[in-house]
């Protein structure tokens, strides 16, 4: 046993924090080294991502709860299944920074039953389905709007009026408001669901077109 | 020294001919384990888990029954970091595989491998609230790289095999196998076939070479490099290549908590570990660094503090096998995404001449010297508890394992311990679990090897916390040493209520703490309690040469708080040393 003269008397030394050598260096939020007096920080944007994911139960609350738990803005999200037996695609539509973006499709490559995921280009061919009821006080107004746009009338009664719109957001964002002046009582919106255009995969690694092939899955990046 | 007699395991994938055929989805499950040679697995009876247990009778896996389902899991994932494979743990339906979750968190942050098994009601049960009923695989999701919920007999061994594969490959950690009690008692005669993780989540191993040349270039022409090992390192075993690339380009290296041993802690190139109660001297190395070489870390927010002034002047070169890690919470200027091992390897086939980095080693070297690890010892205050590391270290060898709770304790056992070998520091670190280190101890006990001394420095708040393990390590006889930093404090709390709330000891002081050398005694173990600088010495190495269970009680100075600090979300160059610089 060492005497208490062995023992160190001294506490921890080092000058002040205020003293110490400091670089003039900054990152910001997303941890990008900045130029302090250049832009600093990322703009969040619009990405439409698709996933192949296999059929397993509960893949879409994996893929929910993923969202939720590391607080990703996600807009609508869209599943159905594909040529493939056991095989289904997800469509999403997020808001998010760059950076972001990159995080949700490799959090997303992780999960066990995801095959592939990637971000469809701005030119993808992308549509939405809405359902409108309105009031049926105008039939005939609310024809000719539904005509306009390329609608369907699903279901006319003595008080309202259903019709079925689809195309890109804008329209149907366009759509609603040329509705509007009837009186929108309902409304329901699937959000997107996209694929690539012309020969390319809408996910990375993807076989598109045959029902017999398997898709090739990828390696998750 | 405790009684291990862990069976031969098998080869992987090459059951014995002597081994009964499988007849139940039990048996199968129990196979699969056997099969990739599985040596011990810890857990807790119950009803909905008992046919696995029935087929673990005729089993050589030795089974560690412990006090509650959280040492379970916390057992096996130390067995895990001590061994580098996945651990195994069981328990049943409901409060069972609830107990569980605390554990695989902790597993699931510090990218542990863990393998659960959990029972279930039976299959027709499930939906209608029966007894014990939790929507286990619901409730784990986010915790899990990815849980099974048993569906058939017939594939319930493969799935087994699946599920202990995928923990182990990669990037580790936990996964769960819920099993219904039918599918555990149907008749099957599948036998598990090879174990393979699931095509959908293979990493990648091999760094792009045109991003490694880049990397390479950006490391010849650093003039303050530094390296940052995270425990990526270990438990991609790569501490060798880690070492030689460290000391081949004599570049000053800086490690993760996690990381603590990747780098002996000795070598004049390391600076210990950086973060919130890190080194002084990392602090400042990682501050000042102009290229930060990042292996196998996450970027913890403990480790960085405020991100805006994290290493504030580095590009950063990230290898992580995960490439969900890159870009993360730091931005990586030269990510290479592959095993920690395989990149360092050819980082080292890129480099021709090392950075030119003299003057940076000086500057390391000041900072040193600057910022020592100290501690004052005044006559007329209690026992330091930095002083009681320092005296378990010297008693023990470089192989000694330590495990640790949560809190105060943890830090003095990370900054006043030497380590100098890999998964020899067993602590729950993402998670920061209370309660982690006498179950841990007992994990680590069993995976260990005989001559390796385990220790787990506990405070006395997280001792409390899974206290009843003890019975299990005197009924297993398990020699394990536990020195108690008791300053009956929640001592973190403590501390960071005199610093930030204005010394409101809010439900962080115990009036009364029980007497934890008396205590041990009552479980079977024996007991010391220590008060005095001069009992220390002699008391750790009679605790040490007791062949069994030991609990030292040391009574600290509780007014002892833990420094350096980076106050939260602060940047790391600006750590106190003083109660007065905070």
């Amino acid at each position: 046993m060492s005497s208490d003269d062995d023992l160190p008397k001294h506490g921890l030394q080092g000058p002040a924090p205020e003293e110490r050598p400091h670089p003039e260096g900054r990152r910001n939020s997303q941890g990008i080294r900045i130029d302090p007096e250049a832009e600093a920080e990322h703009e969040p944007r619009r990405a439409v991502i698709s996933a192949l994911v296999e059929d397993d139960p509960g893949v879409l609350s994996r893929v929910s709860g993923l969202f939720s738990r590391r607080q990703f803005n996600i807009e609508s999200l869209t599943v159905g299944p594909t040529t493939v037996e056991n095989h289904s695609r997800i469509t999403m539509v997020v808001e998010e920074p760059d950076p972001g973006i990159d995080q949700i499709e490799k959090q997303l490559a992780k999960l066990k039953p995801v095959i592939s995921v990637g971000e469809l280009d701005a030119d993808a061919v992308r549509t939405e389905l809405v359902l409108l009821k309105v009031e049926g006080d105008d039939p005939d107004k609310v024809h000719a709007v539904t005509e306009m746009y390329d609608g369907q009338t699903l279901d006319a009664g003595p008080r309202t009026i259903t019709v079925q719109l689809t195309g890109d957001e804008q329209k149907i964002d366009d759509a609603i408001d040329a509705f509007r002046q009837f009186g929108i009582i309902e409304i329901a919106r699937t959000g997107y669901t996209a694929l690539a255009r012309g020969d390319q995969a809408t996910v990375p690694g993807e076989k598109p077109g045959t029902a017999d092939e398997p898709t090739q899955p990828t390696n998750a990046q | 020294m405790s009684k291990q007699a862990p069976p031969d395991a098998e080869e992987a994938g090459e059951p014995e001919t002597t081994q009964s055929p499988v007849t139940t989805g039990s048996e199968s499950v129990i196979r699969a384990l056997e099969n990739e040679g599985v040596e011990a697995a810890f857990g807790v009876q119950g009803g909905a888990i008992m046919p696995v247990y029935d087929a673990l009778y005729h089993s050589d896996i030795r089974h560690i029954t412990m006090a509650h389902e959280q040492g379970a899991a916390h057992a096996a994932d130390a067995f895990s970091v001590v061994r580098n494979e996945p651990g195994v743990c069981m328990a049943t339906s409901g409060p069972g595989a609830t107990n569980l979750v605390t554990g695989i968190a902790d597993a699931n942050m510090d990218s542990d491998g863990l393998l659960a098994l959990t029972g279930q009601v039976p299959s027709d049960m499930v939906g209608s609230d029966a007894f014990q009923e939790t929507d286990t695989t619901g409730v784990t999701a986010p915790i899990t790289k990815h849980n099974y919920f048993a569906s058939d007999a017939d594939t319930v061994g493969d799935t087994v095999g699946e599920a202990l594969a995928l923990a182990d490959e990669g990037r580790p950690g936990p996964t769960l196998v819920d099993l219904p009690k039918d599918v555990t008692l149907g008749e099957t005669d599948a036998e598990p076939g090879p174990a393979a993780p699931p095509e959908t989540t293979r990493p990648q191993y091999v760094a792009d070479e045109d991003d490694v040349q880049t990397a390479a270039d950006a490391i010849e022409a650093a003039e303050r490099p530094l390296l940052l090992f995270g425990g990526g390192v270990i438990k991609a075993d790569a501490t060798d290549e880690a070492r030689a690339f460290a000391r081949d380009y004599e570049i000053p290296v800086v490690t993760t908590m996690p990381g603590i041993g990747s780098f002996p802690e000795d070598d004049d190139l390391c600076l210990s570990w950086a973060g919130m109660h890190g080194t002084g001297y990392a602090n400042m190395a990682i501050t000042h660094t102009d290229l930060l070489i990042a292996v196998g870390t996450r970027f913890d927010d403990r480790l960085t503090g405020g991100i805006d002034t994290f290493a504030p002047e580095a590009e950063v070169i990230h290898i992580d096998i995960d490439p969900a890690e890159i870009s993360k919470n730091v931005y990586a200027d030269y990510p290479l995404i592959g095993d920690a091992g395989i990149v360092i390897d050819q980082l080292d086939d890129a480099i021709d001449t090392a950075p030119e980095a003299d003057e940076w080693r000086e500057q390391v070297q000041t900072w040193k010297d600057e910022y020592p690890m100290d501690y004052a010892t005044p006559d007329d205050e209690p026992l330091k508890p930095q002083f009681v590391v320092e005296v378990l270290d010297e008693a023990t060898s470089d192989e000694a394992i330590v495990t640790t709770g949560v809190g105060q304790h943890q830090m003095w056992a990370a900054q006043y311990w030497t380590y100098s070998e890999p998964r020899t520091w067993v602590s729950s670190h993402g998670l920061g679990t209370m309660g982690y280190g006498l179950p841990a101890a007992i994990g680590a006990r069993i995976a260990a090897d005989d001559d390796q001394e385990v220790v787990c420095v506990d405070g006395d708040g997280s001792f409390l916390m899974t206290i009843q393990e003890l019975s299990v390590a005197v009924r297993e006889e398990l020699d394990i040493t536990v020195a108690v930093l008791n300053n009956e404090y929640i001592g973190m709390v403590r501390q960071w209520q005199d610093a930030f709330f204005e010394g409101r000891r809010m439900a962080a002081e115990y009036n009364w703490c029980p007497e934890f050398d008396k205590l041990a005694e009552a479980f079977g173990a024996r007991g010391f309690r220590v008060d005095d600088y001069d009992e220390v010495a002699d008391t750790v190495e009679e605790a040490l040469e007791y062949d069994g269970p030991s609990v030292i009680d040391f009574h600290i100075d509780p007014a002892e708080n833990v420094y350096p600090m980076v106050p939260s979300g602060g940047a790391n160059g600006q750590f106190a040393l003083t109660d007065d610089q905070l």
